[in-house]
């Protein structure tokens, strides 16, 4: 369903004016620098809608005699996980380990413990559940260059989806991206995959943000129809280059006045945007099917000075997957979406594991809110393929492409995405081996509070959209 | 350099043509019937003449066959794709090679896939390749609650690919039928009666039905070919997902009992499964959606499917709106989660030969075509498949995949893709002369 919006959705919309162009003050114009400005990155609020998430309450917990994937390619049979207070205390290869005292234990004979899956693409909230024209908020169709729009500004914290995530895929944290209909659609937002009341109160406290980009058919084709640029890849790569000019003299104007002082700037906010990725405080989300494009950006990047942190839906990111090893930037992929658009038309199932045998960083990405409820599953089958052609992947190590992977993509791996002493209790427990697709999520803890527990059904979410309404409650 | 050019052109010859139906045994099978049964170790499957002869645990080996000795491994009939648009689309956002929907054309019901099945198509081959050997394949509608005609392709390597044109009729109905109608529920069912209305004339005089007059709603084209739907002798496929929409058409089965209707997505068919068994209409439900991703589905649940069985409603699984013409490879996993579910406290799944059994004996059976087709009882297809593993198991691979008897090419531009490809690096030459 999204999808297909993405691929074919572009219909109607405004030419509406780019806000983007509104330029800063010549420099001749303003006032002699004054001897001090506000200070590096003080010139305005970068967190003007600040994260207001806070865990729930959860008991201290032991899951014991289960099998483990740490997340960082470690395993350990018969042990146990100790975490308490919202972290993980501790992975004790001893099962006999001595619970304490108030310690709720949780016998998992045959069963196994990961940390939280972690989506780095989702657009759950922004295209949300029912799919209708009312609700869908997930493309600023209306110019190519839309860096100043925010995902989270479009997120319906009532989708229905997030806690289909959490009780089918035991999905805890994930991005959720504007759409790919432009060159730059605007910065995306981590979540922690608790309903709230309020978009804030399901923000990942101290994740960076992203700025989505895209290559390829998507904004030549949503643009060209429009009678505008781009209407060809060229021109996809002409607009990118145009606008990080812009954006490397908006931030040379912002840099002299917070350290000068002095008549600030015209603000401009997708420039502000911009900025931030060119001061790395905001991470490059790149969709990108094409290796020859991902190839291009690169360099793009190179010559403006920033850094992908990941291509999404990179389906030829084997082709050059040693070039993605040095550029150490990232590939997000689908386990076995083909051929539905000509740029995906080279997908393999084995991109995954040809990716991570050369040594790149890869992870398994949803984009759909039916494949995020199976990203185990997705890992399972690109690390069959990957061993269907004489690879030898072990499932622990397959585990990272859906734990600490993305959290690195993400820039919050010093927090969740493994289950590292410390760290966010982000926790599943499946009812068998999570690589087989005859295993489901039997609990999921978020930051240490149960939030799902397939034997209870009053900790199964219900959003506000399914009250009332048939099935509600019931398993899905 | 003749000589590899000659080699190059037998292995295309074999490619394009496929040797000739074979009389084979299979043994030593983990052998899956497809009925709804458990595999059973020690099984043997003897194919002659494209069709199985026998299949079960002390069937006898003719002399002077071929034997394939299965060491174990899983054997059972081939994957029968209970919905898709495989065949007829090359790569969905091109239009040129996207033959799902009329376009603007006046034709509706009329329109049949048949000429437009592409055996050579990418998802053919690879489907092939993972064990899918039929498909049902339909047309998409527009500007009409009528789609068109659907065909039974086989998804051999060789040039036939239509094992029966002209099987079905699919129908959109509910929120589609209504957009193609005009915009609401009552214009379609308005649509639809008018339409059996002018059926009825053009049964009674052929020759003189009016298909020219500007507010004629029919062409003769499409009369002609909704007569066996009406008449019970075509199938009639439905698209629908809300409860009350299904009952609607339950009625409208009440009122003309020769429609063979079939419900076809069925999202909250759990919540009127006694009605929908009573009436002894068969459905092709998608398997997995458990998502409000419309106000017809509001009752979405990955229970669906298992409940419609409980309550006895026939249930094959199909993909509808789901990558349908390519993605038929994932109806295994599905039928896989469908098992998972009877693990899940308060869920309905299905037991592990109820599942395969809705990938291969149930779709057929839903098409009326059980006796031809999904399943390894005598007189059947021989279509078969050798498995590395649980077919229904993620990363379990099909070894050797058998269409009406012949042995299949598993190559397609996914092994082609990867063997120039698993190490990315270029060599001595570019990637290109690399082969």
């Amino acid at each position: 369903m999204i999808r297909s919006l993405i691929i074919f959705g572009a219909l109607a919309g405004l030419a509406a004016c780019d806000s983007s162009t509104t330029r800063a003050q010549t420099a001749s114009s303003e006032p002699a620098p004054a001897a001090s400005g506000p200070g590096k990155g003080k010139g305005y609020s970068h967190d003007p809608f600040p994260s207001t998430y806070h865990a729930y309450p959860g008991a201290p917990t032991l899951l014991r005699d289960v099998t483990i994937f740490d997340g960082e390619g470690g395993r350990f049979e018969h042990a146990a996980l100790l975490f308490r207070d919202g972290k993980i205390v501790s992975i004790f290869a001893d099962m006999s380990a001595a619970p304490g005292a108030g310690v709720t234990v949780i016998d998992g004979k045959g069963k196994y413990v990961t940390p939280g899956v972690i989506d780095i693409h989702s657009h759950l909230g922004d295209y949300p559940s029912p799919g209708v024209q009312a609700n869908s908020d997930g493309n600023e169709m209306t110019g190519p260059v839309t860096a100043e729009v925010w995902a989270e500004h479009s997120v319906w914290p009532q989708d229905p989806g997030f806690g289909r995530a959490l009780a089918n895929g035991g999905v805890t944290t994930l991005q959720i991206l504007p759409g790919s209909a432009n060159l730059m659609g605007g910065r995306s937002v981590v979540l922690k995959n608790v309903y709230a009341r309020t978009m804030q109160a399901m923000k990942f406290p101290g994740a960076p943000y992203g700025l989505k980009m895209a290559c390829g058919e998507n904004p030549k084709r949503v643009y060209g129809s429009k009678g505008r640029m781009p209407s060809t890849r060229m021109g996809n790569i002409a607009v990118d280059r145009q606008t990080w000019a812009r954006a490397a003299e908006y931030k040379r104007r912002w840099d002299r006045y917070e350290e000068k002082g002095g008549e600030a700037p015209s603000r401009d906010l997708a420039m502000d945007t911009l900025r931030g990725v060119l001061e790395g405080e905001i991470l490059v989300q790149n969709h990108c099917y094409r290796a020859d494009e991902m190839a291009i950006v690169m360099d793009m990047a190179k010559e403006f000075g920033y850094h992908v942190s990941a291509f999404h839906h990179a389906v030829e990111a084997y082709k050059i997957a040693d070039l993605l090893k040095a550029n150490n930037t990232c590939a997000a992929v689908w386990a076995d979406w083909y051929g539905f658009k000509m740029e995906a038309y080279d997908a393999v199932p084995e991109n995954l594991a040809i990716l991570d045998k050369e040594g790149a960083c890869a992870m398994i990405h949803s984009d759909d809110a039916n494949g995020i409820q199976r990203l185990n599953q997705e890992v399972a089958k690109a690390r069959a393929a990957g061993i269907k052609v004489g690879m030898n992947i072990s499932e622990e190590h397959a585990w990272t492409w859906l734990a600490i992977n993305p959290a690195k993509a993400l820039g919050i791996a010093d927090k969740t995405g493994s289950l590292k002493p410390g760290k966010m209790a982000d926790v599943v427990l499946w009812n068998g081996n999570p690589f087989s697709v005859y295993t489901r999520p039997e609990m999921v803890w978020v930051d240490g509070a149960l939030m799902y527990d397939a034997k209870d059904p009053k900790r199964r979410p219900v959003s506000d959209f399914e009250l009332g309404q048939p099935g509600e409650g019931d398993v899905k | 350099m003749t000589k590899q050019l000659l080699l190059a052109a037998t292995a295309a010859l074999a490619f394009a043509f496929p040797a000739a139906a074979q009389t084979v045994a299979i043994t030593n099978a983990k052998l899956v019937i497809g009925d709804g049964g458990q595999p059973v170790d020690g099984g043997t499957v003897v194919i002659r003449d494209g069709r199985v002869v026998a299949a079960g645990p002390g069937v006898a080996v003719p002399a002077g066959i071929r034997v394939i000795d299965a060491g174990g491994k899983w054997v059972s009939p081939g994957i029968f794709a209970g919905f898709t648009r495989m065949g007829i689309v090359e790569v969905d956002g091109v239009d040129q090679t996207n033959d799902t929907g009329p376009g603007n054309v006046g034709f509706h019901a009329a329109i049949d896939v048949t000429p437009a099945v592409n055996p050579k198509s990418t998802p053919i081959a690879i489907n092939r390749a993972e064990g899918i050997t039929r498909a049902v394949v339909a047309p998409d509608n527009s500007g009409s609650i009528f789609a068109g005609q659907g065909a039974i392709i086989d998804l051999g390597a060789d040039m036939d690919a239509v094992s029966k044109p002209r099987a079905f009729q699919f129908m959109e109905w509910g929120e589609s039928g209504a957009r193609a109608a005009g915009g609401s529920r009552p214009a379609a069912y308005a649509a639809l009666k008018n339409v059996l209305f002018e059926i009825r004339d053009y049964i009674r005089a052929p020759a003189s039905f009016n298909d020219r007059s500007k507010d004629a709603f029919l062409t003769r084209a499409d009369a002609e070919a909704l007569v066996p739907v009406l008449q019970g002798r075509t199938p009639l496929l439905v698209h629908v997902e809300r409860a009350s929409d299904m009952l609607v058409l339950l009625q409208l089965k009440k009122e003309i009992p020769a429609l063979k209707l079939v419900f076809v997505g069925a999202t909250e068919g759990w919540t009127v499964a006694p009605q929908i068994a009573a009436a002894g209409v068969p459905v092709i439900a998608t398997a997995l959606n458990d998502l409000p991703e419309s106000f017809e589905q509001l009752a979405a649940s990955q229970s669906n499917i298992g409940r419609m069985a409980a309550a006895g409603v026939t249930v094959a699984i199909g993909t509808i709106n789901q990558d349908e013409s390519r993605q038929a490879r994932w109806e295994k996993q599905y039928a896989g989660n469908l098992v998972a579910l009877t693990k899940v406290p308060g869920a309905t799944g299905l037991d592990w030969g109820a599942a395969f059994a809705a990938i291969t004996s149930k779709p057929a059976e839903v098409l009326g075509m059980g006796g031809e087709f999904g399943s390894l009882k005598p007189g059947r297809r021989g279509d078969v498949v050798i498995w590395d593993g649980d077919p229904l198991e993620i990363g379990t691979s099909a070894v050797n995949v058998f269409i009406d008897g012949v042995e299949q090419p598993l190559e397609n531009r996914w092994t082609r893709l990867r063997q120039r490809y698993l190490d990315p690096k270029e060599g001595v030459l570019p990637k290109a002369y690399q082969r």
